[in-house]
């Protein structure tokens, strides 16, 4: 067995561990020339939150890649609404966008936040729970209006008290108001100017934490290259956010947060879903067979076919489908014709491809279907994360229809999944379901760029003119896959079709004991993948107190407690999953010797029945969370502790 | 497209299966004609796919000796326009009755069409659903007794060529299955014009809808309940020749050559490239007894096609970005090192 103890390699969370540096660091002079007074700190959490026109996202991204640029490590998370501009002032139209970043590794966008960038009241009152005791609240003082008060739902007029935040560092900033003053007399018409806003409150935040304007300056200028008006204001609100912070006592001393200690290398920052369909690509490219993508839009995972839609330069036959059904037909169809065929979606939409999954199936052709979930049943929580499509990836087909389903585990990690996805599609024949969610899809972290060197051959079973005698269902003996034939390659004519085939010829058969063959052959075909993939690791201990079991998505939050754990001396282990069906081989040896298993995921339990029904004699205990959002790393250290004291 | 042609005869096309249809289904008529069209065409027999829904007719590729593909129901033109874009040099063939193009994949029917991907789509129309013995269909008439419709249906049928026109359709012929001859010549036209061709045959299902279309096709009445419409010529009919089309205000009219001093000349004249509906739309719904029923390609309009597009649209990205591949692709945008 291949275990890896990974012992406090990946460590620790340290809350607010400050040193105090007489001097600064020199990276950036504008701002370190002024300051005495810098504190060196590990990891900061932030949230940046406002309407959800406010601008929050691109607010929240650029302060992560001027992070990312600097050299943190960091994770972050963006949560929005569903709706694209709610009600303005109300708490459902709150969008947040939280970022971790540390001198460490991190692996997760934090629990709770040292500071809250709040742009109105209603973003208070969505956001104070999500503050750390005694934590830093910048908020926009001229939106704190009787009217915006109430149209937020408060009860009083003092939201802060009301909220029972009054004894933390509460830092009222006239943002509406010092914004409009910084652009006077630019020309710019009261729309634009509040529009700008999120500009202040990022440059509020750079001064605070050290970070350099340049980066979102570059930005600007990109972005907004034929309006120069425009960058000019935007900058003139930047700097101005910037003085204030530094003009104001309340926020001194500034603190630091210095560059990471992360193995050498070109990095970029990575989220999920680009890191998927940038892993799709590599797997194409490694089949050599051109990419055809053929989805519908839908929420987590457009933004595949965005990406994917946008790389013509690399052959991409990008088909915005009609709808989820036409999506993976026309995929079925351009796999059919020897193109490496993928489709994306989320949980509803899988809902819609599952009669097409099975046609799939049946003719034994490669696809890559990507199910981003989000919270369900039906339309569920489109905005927000989960786990809860794995029975549905598993078997939401008719008929006895295997298919593998592999799941990712971090932003960029999305990439090697994919690529995974397509190789053990193409070289077994079979489509392959990748389960990412939400919380990867959104999420992002810097990534070391790999070189595609460093990524095996993906080796189609490409059936060659001329070859005698060909079959199309006859199979090779190691991994049960039958042979490609293209359209368009003389000799090879056959029909393929949703109708039980004859095991070799692929004609239409409806012979009682053919059909059970190849019922038992597309069963046996999809076990043997366990022959080609990784075995399971685990972190800690082989005989743990409670070995934690989690799959997918909730990886860095459990990594990060059971870390956290192990520092306080706790014998607990982790054991994660990222191949669902089949199972790596060792998963029975991972499981034994511990005194008790707890799986966690983000629904009502469904791995832990899965794997409760592969191996009846371990007790599977449960801890799930239904709530749209990831595991926060102190719930779970709350819930292993009391389990850990239960004697 | 045309290549080191290998001269095939019709014999070539058929495959080793035997023939399951209903003996006197309309279905044997319309697979010897299309046996028939394909050793007149460009192509290679490796390059034809064959690509079916769900239905008595879409059985059809499995008599193919050719690349074919049996879906599911409703999806064959999803299927297909995967295939005709993953690979342009195919001849792509969609086979579809009424009930899996126009109900079932009614979606993915009009969106191919809207698209204009060069696929011909064969669409075999007998009014019932056979396959599941006998219930209406979106083209059953209005008030059809079937097994689901014991009491006449309280529906309006589709005409399979205004939906085709009206999801802007740039080639539409009619066809019926006894007329091989006729289906021979415009599988042909089809498969020759760049975008999406369907062909409606009005096919005959002998145990469940039997005599459906016999009003128009009883040979004694055909002559003058029909018209077989050809470009360029004056839209005449009946057993005489002797009846023609006239425009009266913004309807068709007929007219007979010889009275109230109407002669040939006065007939209108097929212009199936025109790109203007209007009178197409008014062929395609001529229903008897008011008008003979058209046949023949009424609607014939070049227009770009989707798949020709993407092509074109990859090689003009290629030629001008410098992604080249993924490595070039990772290292692009915003990177910093860590040394």
């Amino acid at each position: 067995m291949h275990i890896k103890h990974i012992l406090n390699a990946l460590c620790a969370f340290t809350f607010w561990k400050i040193f105090f540096y007489a001097d600064s660091i020199s990276t950036n002079k504008k701002t370190m020339n002024k300051k005495a007074n810098v504190v060196q700190l590990e990891e900061v959490t932030i949230r940046f939150s406002g309407d959800s026109g406010d601008g929050m996202q691109l607010t929240g991204t650029l302060f992560s890649n001027a992070s990312a640029l600097f050299g943190n490590d960091l994770s972050t998370f963006p949560d929005y609404p569903a709706e694209i501009r709610a009600p303005q002032g109300t708490v459902a139209g709150v969008s947040g966008f939280q970022v971790k970043f540390g001198h460490k590794v991190v692996n997760t966008p934090g629990d709770y936040c040292d500071v809250l960038v709040a742009m109105n009241p209603a973003a208070l009152r969505a956001n104070a729970k999500w503050i750390k005791k005694g934590g830093s609240v910048i908020y926009d003082a001229d939106s704190f209006t009787e009217k915006n008060i109430a149209k937020a739902g408060y009860t009083t007029l003092d939201p802060v008290t009301e909220l029972g935040i009054q004894e933390y560092n509460i830092i009222p900033a006239p943002i509406t108001s010092l914004t409009k003053e910084a652009v006077k007399g630019m020309g710019m018409d009261n729309k634009s100017i509040l529009r700008s806003k999120n500009m202040f409150a990022l440059g509020v935040v750079c001064y605070v934490f050290n970070r350099p304007l340049s980066y979102t300056e570059e930005y600007l200028k990109e972005k907004f290259k034929k309006k120069p008006a425009v960058i000019e204001a935007n900058k003139k609100v930047l700097s101005a956010g910037f003085n204030y912070a530094d003009t104001i006592e309340a926020l001194t001393p500034t603190y630091e947060v210095a560059p990471a200690e992360i193995t050498k290398g070109k990095y970029r920052n990575m989220n999920g879903n680009t890191a998927t369909a940038w892993g799709l690509l590599a797997a194409a490219e490694k089949a050599k067979l051109p990419l055809f993508i053929g989805s519908y839009p839908i929420t987590p995972a457009t933004e595949i076919l965005q990406e994917l839609s946008k790389r013509k330069d690399l052959g991409v036959k990008s088909f915005q489908a009609e709808d989820e059904i036409a999506g993976i037909c026309t995929a079925i169809g351009a796999s059919f014709a020897g193109n490496f065929a993928v489709t994306t979606t989320s949980g509803p939409g899988l809902a819609l491809k599952s009669e097409a999954l099975g046609l799939a199936v049946i003719t034994e052709l490669p696809l890559v279907i990507v199910n981003v979930q989000r919270g369900g049943p039906s339309t569920g929580l489109p905005t927000k994360t989960e786990q809860s499509d794995l029975m549905q990836a598993l078997y939401g087909r008719n008929g006895e229809s295997p298919i593998p389903v592999i799941a990712a585990s971090s932003p960029s990690d999305c990439f090697d999944y994919a690529f995974k996805a397509g190789k053990l599609a193409v070289e077994h024949m079979t489509p392959v379901i990748l389960l990412t969610d939400g919380f990867l899809a959104n999420g992002s972290e810097p990534w070391r760029i790999p070189s595609m060197s460093e990524y095996p051959e993906i080796k189609a079973p490409i059936a060659k003119e001329g070859t005698e005698n060909w079959m199309p269902y006859a199979r090779d003996e190691e991994k049960l896959a039958r042979t490609w034939a293209f359209p368009g390659t003389p000799g090879l004519e056959h029909r393929v079709g949703g109708l039980e085939k004859d095991k070799l010829k692929g004609n239409v058969s409806h012979d009682p004991m053919n059909h059970q063959e190849m019922t038992e052959i597309r069963d046996a075909k999809v076990s043997r993948i366990a022959d080609f993939i990784p075995e399971l690791d685990i972190v800690g201990e082989e005989n743990s107190d409670i070995l934690i079991v989690g799959w997918g998505g909730t990886k860095g939050h459990l990594l990060t407690a059971v870390n956290e754990l192990r520092e306080e001396g706790k014998n607990v282990s982790l054991a994660h999953f990222n191949y669902i069906n089949p199972l790596p081989k060792n998963v029975e040896e991972v499981l034994k010797g511990h005194k008790r298993i707890v799986v966690c995921e983000l629904n009502l339990g469904q791995f832990a029945n899965y794997l409760t029904m592969h191996f009846p004699n371990f007790k599977f205990e449960q801890y799930n969370k239904v709530q749209g959002l990831p595991f926060t790393v102190m719930e779970l250290k709350d819930h292993f502790t009391k389990l850990l004291e239960e004697k | 497209m045309s290549e080191n042609q290998v001269k095939y005869t019709a014999k070539d096309f058929k495959s080793d299966q035997e023939v399951r249809w209903c003996p006197g289904c309309g279905d044997h008529a319309i697979l010897t004609a299309i046996q028939r069209a394909l050793p007149q065409l460009a192509y290679n027999k490796e390059r034809y796919a064959f690509i079916s829904g769900i239905g008595c007719s879409s059985r059809f590729p499995y008599y193919m000796n050719t690349y074919g593909f049996h879906g599911i129901h409703g999806r064959a033109s999803a299927i297909a326009s995967g295939t005709k874009t993953a690979n342009p040099e195919l001849s792509v063939w969609q086979i579809t009755g009424d009930g899996d193009a126009m109900a079932i994949g009614g979606n993915h029917f009009i969106h191919a069409i809207r698209r204009n991907i060069d696929i011909n789509i064969m669409l075999f129309n007998n009014e019932i659903y056979g396959l599941t013995k006998g219930q209406y269909s979106p083209t059953s008439e209005f008030g059809a007794v079937t097994k689901t419709s014991p009491f006449g249906t309280v529906e309006h049928p589709f005409h399979p060529g205004e939906l085709v026109i009206g999801a802007q359709g740039k080639f539409f012929a009619r066809s019926f299955d006894g007329n091989i001859k006729l289906s021979t010549q415009i599988f042909e036209e089809a498969s020759r014009h760049d975008g999406t061709s369907v062909v409606e045959i009005l096919q005959n299902c002998v145990i469940y809808n039997d005599k459906t279309h016999a009003a128009i096709l009883d040979k004694e009445n055909r002559d003058d309940r029909t018209i077989v419409l050809e470009h360029g010529k004056p839209m005449i009919f009946g057993k005489n020749r002797d009846k023609g089309l006239v425009l009266d205000g913004l309807k068709l009219k007929i007219v007979t050559i010889g009275e109230n001093g109407i002669t040939e000349d006065d007939i209108l004249v097929h212009d199936a490239e025109e790109s203007n509906p209007g009178l197409h739309m008014m062929l395609v719904n001529m229903q008897y007894p008011e008008y003979p029923v058209a046949f023949g390609i009424i609607r014939k309009v070049k227009a770009a096609t989707y798949d020709d597009q993407v092509v074109e649209q990859i090689e003009t990205i290629q030629a001008e970005s410098k992604i080249k591949n993924v490595d070039d692709l990772l290292n692009s945008g915003a990177t910093w090192d860590v040394e």
